[in-house]
């Protein structure tokens, strides 16, 4: 196809170098140099999208980040599709395959018409708004409808083959946005030696000087852009960073950076390279450059393709070589907006008329237009366009001074092209993602940054200092101020001289005036990309909605992906109007990170899959792994669940698991249980404030078993602490409670008792833990140890200092089964090697591997809690019947004991832990299902508690429950009821939770 | 992403590197049986939630372990001060300005 709209020369394009791309299935050319955007206007593409509520064909509007229209679906293969892309950034590459996001079937074909009626009917303004406070069954109906036919692009359904990074920076000034003001803050930070990282989210530095004719010293700006940006690349202190967007300002002068290494290569990054990474910048001192977006003006079908900001067609004739059209109108409420009909008359095409809103229009390009013969209409304005697919001609008439009404008779005038500038919009993005709230200028007819508590700078358009000299002078004088406040001194910079021109003021106008009032006048686009119009807005201020941040909500002004850059500033403007308020009465606009949308592969970096979160495994894991054990993820460790034969169900191998372990002697790999060391002459007072029980008898060789408890009384964790010596003890907490305990342990350490001389480390991956437990476990060991196991020498709750299988082991005798168990600690690289020892010597005992599944249930069988599962951080150890457990005489007011003593937790109706018995005892109760005294009671029925542990006990050949129930420790023998989910009810008794071996004599042997 | 100045390891640490754990200052009683169930629960519950000058107790958790205050402004973000336990504060509210 040829390249209609591509000019004979000019453009920083690469005619040399063509490039052939697929937008919606068709193929174009273009040339290197070009963005997507620019070479489908060089083809003539004039739609590139239907809009998201009334369906309407829409065309390229700007040439830059504000672009609200050509935000495009991109992948040449299902793996590598990525959406969001804004066709006026991405720049073109060979093979880029491309489609429209937004329209069903076709943007060319008008199929959707009727239904894009009727959703422009069913959604008025406010419809997101009514919508959610309606069920949510409609805006299923809805919003299958909405995706489906506007569509907002889609995610790959395959894996991203690229990789991204992360990368963390340090620098002592970051000038972001390399246009005149960036540049030559940037050269005066650098020449003092400051570490600066430069970014700019273009494809190379410049800003608008790449768009536009003008000279420096007399040369063309591009020549000392390339001077400068040559010397910059010299210094080892800077960081040039192109195709890299600051999308995020956050707290502390930290800001992220998104670049885009290889998309503008191929649609895959080349082998060995990331395709995004993401700089996460800690700078000390930043330099917002970050220039202005021109706004459209609001007037009658001003969203008809061919409908442009000005500065966007002088950037597509001067930059890329393209006249989007043949024939121009140009409106305009002052002079910067002359330029593009300079621009297109100075490229050979018709400029119809430039129609200005202004009485008396004076300066420079105004006489420049008027020497080049344009025809000058003053004092009006386009009010509305014709034409559908593309704008067919204008109709123009006079309007009041104030820009109020329209005053005079109509006129018709040929078009295929309609520019329009309203003046421009600072981008003052990133000074509002800290907060800081943006403040109105009546001269600059738009919002600045307000006052910061970062260190930044502004420099350039961004302060409404339009003209390329002031910006110059300005980011000279924040790179001067930047470099002052990091200590450095500053060296010269000699600026180049910028033409001036001459500019008369402009009109404050947003909203052109239409014959008809604006809600029967066509519609008039304030926010194209969510379809928001001026009548919409004015519906919106009729219904109530005073303020602006309301008004958006209600409209969904602003809530696209473009968040509003270009339509924001005239919504606040119509609404003003509407309210008969100012702009900055209306409220402030304020913007959120990220300025434009970031891939989730850059946020991501490399953390994902197995490097998403880390896995932590014990020193046995691989035996494991080969015996088949199926895990289960317990905070981040890797615990066996079970240990399936080759066929066996779960349920079957939970059985024999159980069954073996009580029958002769089955093995828990228990290290990721967590352990805390614990020294110092005041370790165990310390252990008596922290613990319900006492600690100030337990000799060396003995082990405890502790609650903890918060300072409300309720119990957090449990578990043994031995003593290790006099002034040294082994703590174990739960295996997902670990690291709360050790910092609750500094934390009253170091705030409360600093005088105490304690000391905490954590030990957890020190050692491995092997618990054999079952009437064979003394046996087993005594195959492996010299130590002598008998009941009198080694009791229980004793530890031992010892060597197991040829290593030095500590062996604790407690037991979580209520079997005999020895709790064999060695050093963690021992682990496997005693593991292994174990089961060549076990065999003949059916030694039976098991996992957390298995160990839940003995230990229920024993009515053993465990924290988290039968505690929930609102039970004290009463409500768990261990009141065995918390003593009442220690002289100290340890943690925990006020608290049990609240007039709530003494209360007799409190939800107590009981045990169980389902009255058909092949009946399972679901864990979580709730208790009812009676089951007929009406609903809402009174619940008295839910059902924390719940199994199949194949020891008992029945199944066991514990769970809470109000009062339940004084209602042995009581029934309750769970109603269940299916509509069935399960009858119960309740009885103590120790269901086998009351007293304890399995253990005791 | 706040940027932390640890008072122990003497530098300025990423805020990935800490945990914050409320309001600084809240002293045990000391007999903590003497005091009413309203006392006790103003101990353990009640806390300020200005907007403005705030002293929060943070933890250098994958850094030193320890312990210290901050003194921020919860409306700019900003740190006014990093102080060690057992010291007091140098940036206090304006009165009327901590409710
Ligand atoms: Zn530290």
């Amino acid at each position: 196809m040829t390249q209609k709209n591509r000019l004979q020369s000019g453009g920083r394009i690469d005619r040399s170098k063509p490039l052939t791309f697929t937008y919606n299935g068709k193929k174009f050319n273009g040339f290197l140099g070009d963005t997507l955007a620019s070479a489908m206007l060089a083809n003539g593409i004039d739609i590139v999208g239907r809009s998201f509520k009334y369906s309407r064909p829409r065309g390229i509007v700007a040439a830059g980040a504000e672009e609200p229209n050509a935000v495009l679906q991109l992948g040449a293969t299902e793996a590598t599709q990525v959406p969001n892309v804004r066709a006026t950034q991405q720049e073109l590459f060979n093979g880029l395959v491309s489609s429209s996001t937004n329209g069903w079937p076709s943007v060319e074909t008008d199929l959707m018409g009727t239904i894009g009626k009727m959703g422009g009917s069913m959604m008025p303004p406010g419809f997101y708004y009514k919508t959610f406070m309606y069920p949510k069954s409609l805006w299923d109906t809805y919003e299958s409808m909405i995706r489906k036919a506007a569509g907002l692009g889609r995610s790959p359904l395959e894996s991203d083959p690229d990789t991204y990074d992360k990368i963390n920076q340090h620098c002592d000034v970051l000038v972001v946005g390399g246009g005149p003001a960036g540049l030559s803050a940037a050269l005066t930070a650098a020449r003092s030696g400051a570490r600066v990282i430069f970014a700019d989210e273009q494809n190379e530095f410049g800003g608008s000087l790449l768009s536009s004719k003008e000279t420096l010293n007399g040369a063309p700006a591009s020549e000392w852009v390339n001077a400068v940006v040559e010397e910059l690349r010299g210094y080892d202190n800077v960081m040039l960073l192109p195709r890299s967007t600051v999308n995020g300002y956050h707290d502390h002068n930290f800001l992220t950076i998104h670049e885009r290494c290889t998309d503008h290569i191929a649609d895959i990054a080349p082998a060995g390279q990331a395709r995004q990474r993401l700089h996460r910048v800690r700078a000390k001192w930043v330099v917002l450059a970050t220039g202005a977006h021109e706004r459209p003006l609001v007037f009658a079908n001003n969203d008809v393709p061919g409908c442009m900001v000005a500065n966007a067609v002088s950037t597509y004739i001067n930059r890329y070589g393209v006249a989007p059209g043949n024939e121009l109108v140009l409106m305009t409420t002052n002079d910067s907006g002359y330029q593009a009909a300079l621009d297109w008359h100075d490229a050979g095409r018709k400029v119809v008329a430039i129609v200005d809103t202004r009485q008396n229009p004076k300066g420079d390009r105004v006489e420049a237009s008027r020497q080049r013969g344009l025809n000058l209409i003053t004092g009006s304005a386009v009010i509305e366009v014709q034409g559908s697919k593309r704008v067919s001609g204008v109709s123009v008439a006079p309007i009041s001074a104030d820009g109020n009404k329209v005053t005079g008779s109509v006129s018709k005038l040929s078009a295929d092209t309609v520019a329009s500038s309203g003046g421009w919009s600072p981008v003052i993005h990133l000074s509002c993602h800290t907060g800081s709230r943006p403040v109105w200028n009546d001269d600059v007819v738009g919002f600045l940054p307000g006052p910061t508590v970062q260190k930044q700078l502004t420099a350039g358009a961004i302060n409404g200092s339009y003209s390329t000299s002031t910006a110059l002078f300005e980011g000279l004088n924040a790179g001067l101020k930047a470099v002052a406040e990091v200590g450095l001194s500053a060296s010269e910079v000699m600026l180049p001289k910028a033409e001036e021109v001459n500019e008369g003021a402009p009109m404050t106008l947003f909203h052109i005036p239409h014959l008809k009032p604006t809600s029967q006048a066509p519609k008039q686009f304030v926010d194209y990309q969510t379809d928001v119009t001026a009548a919409g807005i004015e519906v919106a201020c009729r219904e109530g909605y005073e303020s602006i941040e309301h008004v958006k909500r209600y409209t969904a002004m602003g809530f696209g992906t473009d968040q509003g850059k270009l339509g924001n500033i005239n919504g606040m403007a119509v609404a003003a109007k509407a309210l008969n308020k100012t702009i900055p009465e209306t409220g402030t606009t304020i913007f959120r990170p990220n300025y434009t949308p970031v891939s989730f592969g850059a946020i991501a970096g490399r953390d994902c899959g197995a490097l998403f979160d880390p896995e932590r495994y014990s020193a046995m894991h691989k035996w494991h792994v080969a015996r088949g054990a199926k895990f289960e993820d317990v905070g981040q460790w890797k615990r066996p669940w079970y240990f399936p034969k080759p066929g066996e169900s779960m349920k079957e191998a939970l059985n024999r698991e159980c069954l073996a372990t009580r029958e002769s002697v089955g093995i828990l790999d228990a290290s990721t249980l967590g352990k805390i060391d614990i020294q110092g002459k005041d370790a165990r007072e310390f252990l008596g404030r922290v613990y319900t029980n006492a600690w100030a008898k337990l000799a060396v060789g003995k082990c405890r078993y502790g609650l903890m408890c918060g300072e409300d009384g309720m119990v957090f964790d449990d578990g043994v602490t031995s003593c290790l010596g006099e002034n040294h003890f082994l703590m174990t907490t739960t295996t997902g409670g670990a690291a709360r305990v050790l910092e609750w342990l500094e934390l009253y350490h170091q705030t409360e008792w600093p005088e105490m001389e304690v000391y905490f480390n954590t030990v957890t991956d020190h050692w491995s833990t092997l618990t054999i437990s079952g009437p064979n476990s003394r046996k087993l060991l005594a195959e492996l140890t010299d130590c002598d196991l008998s009941n009198e020498n080694f009791a229980f709750m004793d530890w031992k200092q010892t060597t197991v299988a040829g290593v030095p082991a500590r062996v604790f005798r407690i037991s979580f089964t209520g079997e005999c168990s020895y709790e064999i600690n060695v050093q963690a690289n021992y682990g496997m090697h005693v593991w292994e020892k174990l089961f060549e010597h076990g065999e003949k005992f059916n030694l039976t591997p098991y996992g957390t599944e298995t160990m839940h249930i003995l230990r229920a069988e024993k009515g053993f809690i465990i924290a988290g599962q039968d505690t929930d951080g609102s039970v004290h150890p009463f409500d768990l019947g261990m009141g065995w457990c918390v003593a009442q005489k220690k002289p100290f007011s340890y943690i925990g004991k006020r608290g049990m003593a609240r007039e709530d937790c003494v209360r007799e109706d409190r939800k107590q832990l009981v045990g169980l018995k389902t009255t058909d005892p092949k009946v399972v109760l679901p864990e979580g299902a709730q208790g009812v005294l009676d089951p007929k009671a009406p609903i809402p029925m009174p619940m008295v508690g839910h059902i924390t542990s719940s199994y199949w006990s194949a020891n008992l050949d029945r199944s066991i429950a514990m769970g809470f129930v109000k009062g339940g420790l004084n209602k042995m023998g009581e029934k309750v009821f769970y109603p269940l989910a299916d509509g069935t009810v399960v009858e119960a008794e309740i009885c103590s939770p120790i269901f086998l071996d009351p007293k304890g004599e399995r253990q005791n042997v | 992403m706040f940027h932390i100045y640890c008072p122990h390891c003497a530098e300025y640490r990423e805020e990935e590197e800490f945990h914050a754990s409320g309001q600084a200052h809240i002293a045990r009683p000391l007999d903590p049986e003497a005091c009413s169930d309203k006392e006790w629960g103003e101990y353990l519950y009640f806390r300020k939630n200005p907007r403005g000058i705030h002293h929060e107790l943070w933890v250098h958790a994958a850094g030193c372990r320890k312990f210290f205050n901050i003194t921020r402004d919860t409306q700019t973000y900003e740190i006014k001060e990093v102080y060690k336990i057992g010291e007091q504060p140098s940036v206090v509210a304006q009165s009327g300005n901590s409710k």
